[in-house]
Formats: structure tokens, sequence, C-alpha cells
């Protein structure tokens, strides 16, 4: 595949039961997004406070982070730093290595998805099971999340059946062989397979929605309960918490729960929050670990125009909304964050080959910061990294997109140029133009005419202002 | 303001918007030396290039009372990007410009309800119409539902709804190249929305989006005629 969005894209749109799946889910979430956000009165204050919040935050990052070092440690857990996703991994390694343990149960956790974690992990012969359902499709069938949320979104029921019956006997508990597509027997076969895996591990793995400072408390917002099986079954906990996810106080939360589960899921209450501070002795897990990873967010950090990027709370209605995604999906974003806030934040934190077109994947319609329960300017980010895209390319050679936007920069700096743009356009629209209209014209102009006329010229404005001046 | 699709191949909205003006008693100038606003190139990360088109808008300007554009995204520009390309320009003297002229540029629609004080504007136009509220127009300016005012008071227009009529058509200027796959996939939904609407007119507040949704309409041979806001206020035009 080429490495870009556009010819990722292209695969995706090619595909009719993705474009279904996809059309029928994005479509009812974001319906009922907009129902559970009317109902509340003040929706626009808790959007202002949750920004508040977080720039406050990232407006002095070291000094609440040692806030939240200190309340941890006083709380019994262990706080290691990363710089990396290496860094982070060795950690994780490390860990599981001296408790003796061979496998790992996970909580969702993109931040662990963003560290390539599980990988990290097999490579060190230890097994990590997704207890969340749609990560456990994703595992099941080798397939990469395609929503922040909803990661098995382009996979229908059916598809989800097939999985289940070929795949879940090789990582433990087979799925019952006459098994429907219906809702219940699914998540009963899912649940019947985790239970054991559940029971068994030694060591548990989660990412953390909020690190609150004063409290030295991690949360994890889940809708399964797998989330608190993990976090309070295993002896071992550790968790991998973005630098960006520290919030003041405890009462900051407030604002969060509210705009986060009528963002993500529609839902007025999120069904299992489990928030833990450090240990305690004979409840839950014995031994707390804290990885607080970086991974380029320090860069977004000293970024003024990107660094709002940071206040993200994944609660992915930006893709649910957004008329791109609707249409490509997650993959074509090849990244874990897809969507609106994945053109932003992919580029900013890792630089593989094609992230350069993420800032270009979008038109920038603004629906994403419409409904973005944190008020992230996505569309001024995109244009903000376009720019960057274009800068770096000035320090390459010869570049023909340059020359012609240098080109038509200086036509459209000057009337007369224009007029001769203009007229150019105007004879060419004639010698192509059929009845009114031109259906075909070479590359790069047939990327517009393979699916769209073009109008052939009518007298031009100023003509008809000139004859107009002349006529009265 | 011509706009630079108004002087290229939209040549009627910047007629229509003379003719409206006018009749409504407003005294219009063209300042000849007009061009572009530069929002493509700011789009398209080229802020560089994008400065001789903000300096000589800001140029071309200068003085004027108020700037009427027939466009929501020019006037989205002007107001959130010049300022941008000031900065990036080093140029004290433009940045100066642009905060002067800047306050004073107007989406059509907001300078008729909001400036001349007018939802009727006196034009008769006996069609079904369904009208497309651009990202821009709805989104950056803010336009709210002073189009649908102004269309309502139109004699004889019956203003059909749009099914998801808030969604972007997928132009989205140089997207509609580079994505061009997206664009058109979100533009044939578009127009599909506008055939099932069974409205006889689409209408907007951007010649850029009614180009695209037009392009896909003519491939189709589509009997629905599109039109600028500004053709159906002046009461221009006949489908």
């Amino acid at each position: 595949m080429k490495p870009g969005f556009p010819e990722a894209a292209a695969s995706a749109l090619a595909d009719a039961q993705l474009r279904a799946n996809l059309g029928r889910v994005t479509t009812a979430i974001r319906s009922k997004r907009a129902g559970a956000v009317a109902e509340v009165d003040q929706w626009d204050e808790l959007v202002a406070a949750g920004r508040t919040i977080k720039d406050r935050v990232l407006a002095d990052l070291p000094t609440w982070l040692e806030t939240l070092e200190m309340s941890l440690v006083r709380n019994g857990a262990t706080v290691h730093w990363a710089e990396d996703a290496e860094a982070a991994n060795r950690v994780v390694v490390e860990v599981v290595r001296s408790k003796g343990a061979d496998e790992v149960v996970k909580v969702k956790s993109m931040t662990t998805q963003e560290i390539g974690l599980n990988e990290a992990l097999a490579r060190s012969g230890i097994a990590a099971w997704e207890t969340d359902l749609a990560e456990l499709i994703i595992q099941l069938s080798d397939d990469e999340p395609s929503h922040i949320l909803v990661p098995a979104i382009h996979r229908n029921r059916a598809e989800i059946r097939d999985i289940f019956l070929a795949r879940m006997h090789e990582a433990g508990r087979p799925a019952p062989p006459d098994l429907t597509d219906s809702p219940a027997q699914l998540a009963e076969a899912a649940r019947l397979h985790l239970r054991e895996k559940f029971l068994r591990a030694e060591v548990a793995v989660s990412g953390a929605n909020f690190a609150v400072a004063d409290t030295g408390s991690l949360v994890v917002v889940e809708s399964e309960g797998n989330g608190r099986m993990c976090l309070t079954l295993p002896q071992t906990l550790i968790s991998v918490v973005g630098i960006e996810k520290v919030v003041p106080r405890w009462g900051d939360l407030s604002v969060f729960f509210r705009t986060l589960a009528r963002s993500s899921t529609a839902e007025r209450m999120n069904p299992y929050t489990s928030t833990w501070s450090g240990v305690h002795p004979g409840d839950g897990p014995q031994e707390v670990h804290v990885i607080l990873l970086d991974n380029g967010r320090s860069d977004v950090l000293a970024d003024p125009v990107a660094r709002p990027t940071l206040r993200c709370i994944r609660c992915s209605a930006c893709l649910n909304v957004c008329p791109v995604y609707e249409r490509t999906g997650g993959h074509a974003y090849r990244s874990v964050y897809p969507g609106p806030i994945g053109a932003i934040l992919t580029p900013q934190i890792r630089a593989h080959p094609g992230d350069d077109t993420l800032p270009f994947a979008s038109t920038l319609c603004g629906a994403c910061q419409e409904v973005c329960p944190v008020d992230i300017p996505i569309p001024d980010i995109l244009v903000h990294l376009r720019t960057r895209v274009v800068d770096h390319r000035r320090h390459g050679g010869p570049d023909p997109e340059r020359m012609l936007f240098g080109f038509m920069g200086w036509m459209l700096a000057d009337r007369r140029r224009l007029a001769a743009g203009r007229r150019m356009l105007s004879a060419g629209s004639r010698v192509w133009g059929r009845k009114g209209r031109v259906r075909r014209l070479p590359p790069p102009l047939s990327a517009w005419t393979n699916s769209r006329d073009l109008p052939v010229a009518e007298q031009p404005f100023r003509r008809w202002l000139e004859e107009r001046a002349d006529g009265s | 303001m011509i706009t630079c699709l108004g002087e290229t191949v939209a040549p009627r909205v910047p007629r229509a918007t003379v003719r409206l003006l006018e009749r409504l008693g407003c005294e219009v100038t063209v300042p000849p030396s007009q061009a572009c606003c530069g929002q493509m190139h700011v789009n398209s990360g080229y802020l560089d290039e994008a400065v001789p088109v903000v300096r000589n808008f800001t140029d071309a300007f200068a003085g004027a009372d108020h700037v009427v554009a027939p466009s929501g995204s020019c006037v989205g520009s002007v107001r959130h990007q010049h300022r941008l390309v000031a900065a990036r320009s080093g140029d004290p003297a433009l940045a100066k410009a642009v905060d002067e002229v800047a306050p004073r540029v107007w989406e059509l629609s907001e300078f008729l309800v909001d400036v001349l004080g007018v939802t009727d504007v006196g034009a008769a136009f006996p069609h079904r119409v369904t009208y497309h509220p651009t990202c821009h127009s709805l989104r950056l300016v803010g336009v709210g539902d002073r189009p649908r005012r102004l269309l309502e008071a139109v004699r004889g227009l019956e203003l059909v709804d749009l099914a998801g009529a808030d969604e972007c058509c997928g132009f989205g200027g140089t997207f509609a190249l580079k994505n061009f796959g997206v664009s058109t996939a979100m533009g044939l939904d578009k127009v599909a929305a506008v055939s099932a609407s069974g409205a006889e007119v689409l209408t907007a507040g951007d010649a850029s989006c009614l180009l695209h949704m037009w392009g896909l309409l003519s491939r189709q041979n589509s009997p629905v005629r599109v039109m600028h806001l500004a053709e159906i206020l002046a009461g221009e035009g006949t489908p």
C-alpha cells in the first residue's frame, strides 16, 4: 500500500460492507449524542469548565505531575517515568517478570496501544489478554482497532460470530459450536472465555482516563465491568498513563464525568467508573505501579497553537460526527488514534511515512470542534499542522506543488494577473466544454472531472460591470 | 467583494449581489484592484505564498464602510486567518491593515439582516428550494438562521428541508483534489439528499460548495438547478 491517507481511504471506500457498518453506527450514535447533550441545560458552561481545567494543568504541567507523583507515592504506589514507548514497555516487562508471570489481563487502553505494549510483551514471551469485548474481537482476528471507543465498529454481528467460532479456542475457552449472532449469545461466549483469565491472571495492565493530583487517584471509565475485574482481582496492577491525563483536584472529575459519558456513548452516566488510590491492605491489588508516559507529549505542549490537542479526553465524539471518518473508517488513518483527533494527534507524536497526509484528511468543516467536550480547535490545529508540513518541505528540493501554489499566489495577488488567468480558464473551458459543461480534463485536473463537471465560462463579472456603466 | 470564484467560474454571484444591494439602496463600489482572500493558500499550508494575496486584499478594501462578500468561507478566512498571515509576514503595517479591514467584512446574509436590518428583500421566486448551510457559514462565521429567514420571506418560495443539511458536501478546497475519493463519496450522499428533498433548486451561501454539488448533479444530468442565495434574493433567473 502506498504511504498516505488518500490511498488507504480508497480501499476503504471500495468496501461496501465497511461503509454500511460505519454509516449505520455513526449515524445512530451521532443522534443519540445530540439528544444526551441537549438534556443538559448548561452544556456550554461544562465544556468551558473542562477546557479551563485542562488548560490550567497544561500551563503548569511539571508542577501538577510532581504533585501527582507525591500523592501516588504517599498512597503506596510506585511511580515510573517513561520518556518514550520503549521505556514504558521495558518497565511493564520488568514488573511482570519480577512477579514470575507470563500473562497479563488488560483493561481497554489507548495509551498501551499507542506504545505497542502487546507486541512488546509478546516479544518477551508474555501473553496480553484484552478483556474489553471489542478489543477481544480485534485481538482474536489479528485486526487493528478502527475507533477509539468502539474499536470493532467496522464489524457487524455476523462477522463477530464467525471470528469467535474460528479463533476463540486458540486463546482459551472456545465458543459454543451452536453460537448465533444474537448479542446475548455473543456476550455470554465472551464472558465465559474471559472469566477464566480474570480468575487466573496475577498481573493486570490498564491505562487511566484521569489521574488526580491532590488525592493520588487513578480513574478508569468503562462500560462492561471487565475493567473493574482487572483492577480488583489480580494482585499486581500496572497503569500506563499519559502525562496529559492529570487533573488538579478530585472535584474536577465532576465536570468530566458529566461531559465524557454523554459525548462518547450518549449515556447520562457512565456504567463502571473505577477509582483507586494506591495500595489498600487486603483490598484490591497489593502492588500498584504507575508509568507516566511522555512519548511526544512534551513536544505538543511546547507548541502553543497545537497545545490544546492535549486537552483530549478520548471521548471519540469527533470521530462519530466526522464526515470523512464516516466514509473511510479508522484504518485509513493507520494509527490507534483515527478521525479528527487522530489527524492532529498522530502526526505530532510520531513520524511514520505518510503521517504528513493526515492533517490534509479533512474538509475543515468544523463538526469536530462543535461536539468536542473540551473545545479543541481541531480545524485551526489541522491548518497549523498543514503549514508545518509545507514548511518542512521548504527545506527540501524543488517541489511541484509548492511551485504551483507559488504561481497561484502570484496570480491571485493582482487583478491583472487574475484576469489573465480567467481568460486562460475561459478559453480552456470553451475548448473542452460541451453544452455548457466540461466533462473531462487531463491530470491533475482529472481529479475533479473524474466525478464532477465544471461549468463553461460565462460573461465575466467585470465586463458586465463595465457594460452596465457604459449603458447608464 | 467579487471573490476569486466570482471572477472566474461564478460571475452570476457577484452580479446578483450588486443588483440586490443596489435594489436595497446601498451605494455599491467594486474596488478594481481586488483579487482573492487567500483562503486556499492558508488552508493548504502555504502561509508565505498567502502574504501578497492578503496584502492585496487589505489594500483593495482599505477605506470601505462595509465589505460584503457572497461567501461564508471567504469571510471566515478574513476574520480568522488574515491575522495569521500578517503575523507570518512579520510586517506590523500589514497586521494593522488586517485589524482595520477584517471587522468591516460581512457575509451577505449577515449584512442584510444585521446591518441593513431587512429579512424581506422584496424578491419573488415561485419555486421549491432547499438550502444547504455551508460549513464555514454555519460554524466559522455563525450565520445561524439568517439565510433561512431571508429565503422564507421571498414571495412564492417554498423552502423544503434537506436531510443531513449540516453535513459537509465534501468540497473542502484542495481536499476535493487531494482526497477526491472521499470528497466524491461525501458529495454523492449530499446530492442524493438534495434529490430526495424534491426541491427544484438547491441554494447555499458559498459558490465553492455550490460548484462541487453542481458538478455532481450535472454529471448525473439532474434536473435540480443550483443557485447562490444572492441570485434568489436578487430575484434573478428562473429554473
